[in-house]
């Protein structure tokens, strides 16, 4: 396919003959033919070249990241920011190693523990980390472009796919954001189907954080535990939304569609297999010898540190901040429900978790009050230039169906205002930006996702460290590679 | 039956299918999980569906043990020349399966930053439609590929069998 | 209006307290939840310093905005909370097209140093001072600024059978 893309795709070269080129080394072979190459050469050789593949010639070079790759600690301008010295200096330095005994050690981007598509390079002493530089943008999808060629009404398809764990909420942080541009009412009931679907949504966030937690960790089975109760609230969410995942379901004006009948026992249930389930987590972790020690002390951010990083959301609050967007900025009603906000003290990793588990529970008795006040009425705005008509009204009535052609095809205008609507997602505060100039589609959509400032603190939280800390860190701070990149 | 154009004899044959079916036994896949794909991939190897029936649920961290490749999300510009790379890391035989829209095709993002469509960089056998598929559809492509490569139509690695 | 709406009156102690910290012009407008400071770009640094020291010690985010067709072209918006005000505020300064250049506040806040990065990466603008100028979400050899009104969205035409 020809494209007009400012790249040059990787495209496939055709099997050659010949034998590969090797990659550029020291004591390059040039264009020698294997026989002649020494021992260590044809080592070197295999270890880039299975039989049977070819490598195109570019691909040794390719994954180079050039400027953006770390570079040694006399020439690297950002040394301080690697460090984890910009806020507070708290390096300890040891003058007892030569440089000699440094190595950069390329974690990722192709890791089964960075939660994504991260790349960290780690300047280490041994085993001791000393400086850390993450490289990201290898999950980087035009997000923010694509959301200027969309109508407010597609928005939610593409912003839900950003933090692909709590995809309700940056449904819900875009909706709200166009609504308080819109001005347009949202009746009691959508406001709390709103909130039942964000609080499930982070239950079943840190059920999956838990389980790749202990996984890192090495609770090998706490990924089989935690992904059981994760089917029962993805079953409710595909009941209710149609799709397990990536629902487009929180729409501005509304929801897409009504809650089910017999949502109530579907919801009482999955309440009280959930509590069951974190009830057998904590007797499996929470005195676990190998899981405290790996987690005490681990991967420590303090307050002053987290608040110059912009570090929210359960890192913040296992640090001392009690900074919760829920209580301070309330959204969609939720301030008429009573819940604890969750904090810890030391920062770290232990208490990441610890406040995870409380925020777990907490969102549990929300949903519980929401099933007990769930108020009657519309599970949309009236207003008809917002929300589209009911079905059966487009086969009665005309205006109704130049309305529903206007918000489907051309979609709304929303009048010109500039706005930022944040909401506590399971990672933090998601924040959302959007500029609009009076037409259809945003002028400018900018999200403000709480995984790119915690992905940009970590080598606060990672010097000093041993290597097998890094995972257990890594894994406590709940990083989601498509809210880093967008 | 096998679709070579030689006929090695009866004897070569049935050994190739009995190859064919133990290749398609427990074939390891390779973490390759970038995106939102990535979620329901862990959750069709999760308990609920389980891929541990077909020998499948240890996912290989090292591209070296792998022999299947499960392209498992958005490829951006920055991650294809290191997606290759883990591809041309695998020992013969693999197999690539693109799942997700995105993987297939660039799904819903048409835009500059993904690659339109993995087979631009690696060699796919087998698609696998959705946004996100679920874990039904994506054991349906395994066992697809299962049943494709008993009945020998795949075929990339030279020699006798 | 939806519910939490900070109007501009509650925060005047906290105008006040910036403007006396630092005799410099800024324009407040009131969003819906926030108070919007827009400054001269000489006036940047001083403003964000002092919003700093008013109590907006948590940096949420900074962004650029490209409004191609108006005089200046882009617009860098630094969103800054404090939690114990419980208040947020935009700080917005326009920024030319030619020569995109602005100071840098990673100094006075270490979190906005991955935020330039990007902005630089997907903008172009320029921010002086910032310790590693470097692409961030793009590969490094990556030639334009995507977000740009004047980037296409580098999207391919779609080939259907039934076109051909």
């Amino acid at each position: 396919m020809s494209g007009d893309t400012g790249k040059d795709k990787p495209a496939q070269k055709p099997p050659s003959p010949a034998a590969p080129s090797l990659p550029p080394t020291e004591g390059d072979t040039g264009g020698r033919d294997k026989a002649s190459l020494s021992a260590s050469e044809r080592r070197r050789t295999h270890d880039l070249w299975v039989a049977g593949t070819e490598e195109p010639e570019w691909v040794a070079t390719a994954t180079d990241e050039g400027a953006q790759e770390i570079l040694p600690a006399d020439i690297d301008p950002a040394v301080a920011g690697q460090r984890g010295v910009a806020v507070l200096d708290d390096y300890v330095s040891d003058s007892t190693v030569s440089p000699e005994e440094r190595q950069i050690l390329n974690l990722g981007p192709q890791h089964p523990a960075t939660h994504g598509v991260l790349r960290l390079q780690l300047e280490m002493e041994g085993e001791t980390i000393r400086r850390v530089k993450p490289i990201i943008g290898y999950l980087h999808t035009g997000m923010e472009k694509t959301a200027e060629t969309l109508t407010y009404m597609q928005g939610g398809t593409n912003v839900t796919r950003m933090d692909y764990l709590a995809p309700l909420h940056n449904e819900l942080c875009f909706s709200l954001a166009v609504e308080q541009l819109l001005d347009v009412e949202i009746p009691e009931r959508a406001a709390a189907i709103r909130i039942l679907m964000t609080e499930l949504n982070r239950v079943s966030s840190h059920l999956l954080w838990i389980a790749t937690f202990g996984l890192d960790i090495g609770a090998l089975s706490m990924m089989l535990y935690a992904w059981r109760e994760r089917e029962a609230v993805l079953a409710f969410f595909e009941a209710v939304t149609g799709l397990r995942m990536n629902h487009h379901y929180i729409r501005p004006g509304g929801v897409a569609a009504d809650l089910p009948a017999g949502w109530e026992d579907e919801v009482e249930e999955i309440i009280e297999v959930v509590r069951r389930g974190l009830e057998d987590y904590e007797t499996l972790l929470n005195e676990n010898p190998i899981f405290v020690e790996r987690t005490h002390g681990v991967g420590v951010i303090t307050p002053a540190e987290a608040r110059a990083y912009g570090v929210t959301g359960a890192n913040a609050r296992a640090a001392g901040i009690d900074y919760d967007v829920r209580k301070i900025f309330p959204y969609s009603g939720i301030d008429q429900y009573e819940f604890e906000v969750v904090t810890g003290s030391h920062g770290d990793a232990y208490d990441r978790y610890e406040v995870r588990m409380g925020e777990m529970r907490q969102s549990l008795s929300i949903v519980e009050q929401v099933l007990e006040t769930m108020p009657p009425g519309d599970y949309r705005s009236e207003d008809r230039k917002v929300t589209p008509p009911p079905r059966q009204r487009i086969d009665e009535s005309m205006e109704a169906l130049i309305h529903h052609f206007k918000i489907f095809t051309s979609g709304f205008d929303v009048p010109e205002g500039e706005v930022y609507q944040a909401v506590e997602s399971p990672r933090g505060e998601l924040g959302m930006h959007l500029v609009s100039k009076g037409g259809p589609k945003p002028w400018r959509l900018h999200v403000r996702a709480p995984s790119f400032a915690i992905v940009q603190a970590l080598p606060v939280m990672l010097t000093d460290l041993m290597v097998a800390d890094v995972i257990a860190t890594l894994a406590s701070v709940d990083p989601v590679l498509g809210d880093v990149d967008r | 039956m096998a679709g070579e154009a030689s006929h090695p004899g009866f004897l070569l044959t049935t050994m190739q299918k009995g190859v064919n079916w133990t290749r398609t036994r427990s074939m390891w896949p390779a973490t390759f999980g970038l995106a939102c794909c990535a979620i329901e991939m862990m959750a069709t190897g999760a308990a609920h569906n389980d891929l541990g029936r077909f020998g499948m649920e240890v996912f290989r961290a090292s591209p070296r043990q792998a022999d299947l490749m499960i392209v498992a999300g958005r490829v951006s510009q920055k991650m294809a020349p290191v997606l290759r790379q883990i591809y041309d890391q695998m020992a013969e035989p693999k197999w690539v399966i693109s799942m997700g829209a995105c993987a297939s095709t660039g799904g819903m993002f048409n835009n500059y930053a993904l690659v339109q469509g993995v087979d631009q960089v690696v060699p796919v056998d087998i698609y696998v439609p959705g946004c996100p598929p679920g874990p039904q559809s994506l054991m349906h492509g395994i066992l697809t590929l299962q049943d494709k490569i008993m009945a020998g139509e795949i075929r990339r690695s030279t020699g006798v069998v | 209006m939806s519910e939490g709406v900070v109007l501009l009156a509650s925060l005047q102690p906290t105008l006040a307290a910036i403007e006396s910290a630092t005799p410099i012009t800024f324009t407040p407008r009131s969003g819906p939840t926030q108070v919007i400071l827009e400054v001269p770009g000489q006036d940047y640094v001083a403003l964000v310093t002092a919003v700093r020291d008013a109590g907006y010690e948590t940096f949420i985010d900074l962004c650029g905005v490209d409004h191609l067709g108006r005089d200046p072209r882009f617009d860098v918006v630094v969103n800054l909370l404090s939690v114990e005000h419980r208040e947020r505020v935009l700080i917005k300064v326009g920024v030319e097209n030619d020569d995109p250049t602005i100071p840098t506040i990673s100094e006075i806040y270490a979190g906005a140093n991955f935020y330039e990065r990007e902005t630089w990466d997907l903008f172009g603008i320029v921010f002086e001072g910032h310790p590693d100028l470097t692409r961030l979400l793009m590969p490094d050899e990556w030639e334009g600024h995507p977000l740009r009104k004047d980037f296409g969205l580098g999207s391919i035409p779609v080939e259907f059978k039934a076109t051909r």
